[in-house]
């Protein structure tokens, strides 16, 4: 697992609260710093890729582990 | 601000249609866009400062229900209420953002939220009743932002 400047637990939390709870998280990071990110709603894994597209924030690594989903933010 | 633009005109006053501006304008803030919301007719209620927002299947076959209800059971007293009651139950429990929840949220990602003048006048509601930090104007207002706007909704 790569290093992380930051956790946010967004377990439990559905659409839309992931991405705007990370966006939130990542505007306290300086940039180069990541964020790593725990989910259990499923939609977040595109809604992370889009978001990661959309911003220009890096989406470094995303993995299900046991049920939740994590996913590495790199604030660009 | 965002490079792409999205103007949202709100006119319902329910539950169920009060979430759609809100999820949207507070997702694409996040994803980067200019937001701007126009709350106009029933649209008024989503920037009440006290939300009093309600839902019923009555007029609407397409609520899905834990048992089907006769519509002659569905006019009696109370029903609207308890309606309105299992929603919000259903929604906690899964985790859904409350609306309150998701217009903190646009706010504070800088959504404009414009309110209707002429429903205001209309209606005679006093501007102590909405939130603070939204701006009043009329069609105008709305669409010199929408003229520019890469997706434009009505909801």
């Amino acid at each position: 697992m790569s290093q992380y400047d930051s956790e946010l637990d967004a377990s439990g939390l559905n659409c839309p609260l992931p991405i705007l709870k990370a966006k939130k998280a990542l505007a306290a990071l300086q940039s180069g710093q990541v964020l790593r990110v725990i989910a259990t709603d499923p939609g977040s894994v595109k809604d992370f890729e889009a978001f990661a597209k959309q911003t220009g924030n890096e989406l470094v690594e995303h993995q299900e582990e046991g049920g939740k989903f994590i996913f590495l933010i790199k604030k660009a | 601000m965002g490079d792409k633009k999205f103007a949202i005109i709100a006119t319902k006053g329910t539950l169920d249609w009060a979430y759609p501006p809100f999820i949207l304008g507070s997702t694409a803030a996040a994803l980067g866009y200019e937001v701007s919301i126009f709350f106009t007719f029933y649209g008024l209620n989503l920037l009440k400062k006290k939300l009093d927002l309600k839902v019923t299947s009555l007029g609407n076959p397409a609520m899905p229900m834990p048992m089907p209800i006769p519509v002659m059971v569905q006019i009696l007293p109370g029903m609207q209420a308890m309606m309105t009651s299992m929603m919000k139950a259903k929604m906690k429990a899964k985790g859904v953002a409350s609306i309150e929840e998701l217009r903190d949220l646009c706010v504070e990602a800088e959504v404009r939220m414009i309110a209707c003048q002429m429903t205001v006048d209309l209606f005679e509601y006093s501007t102590s009743e909405f939130i603070d930090g939204i701006e009043y104007g009329g069609a105008a207002t709305f669409l010199e932002f929408a003229g520019d706007a890469d997706i434009t909704m009505y909801m």
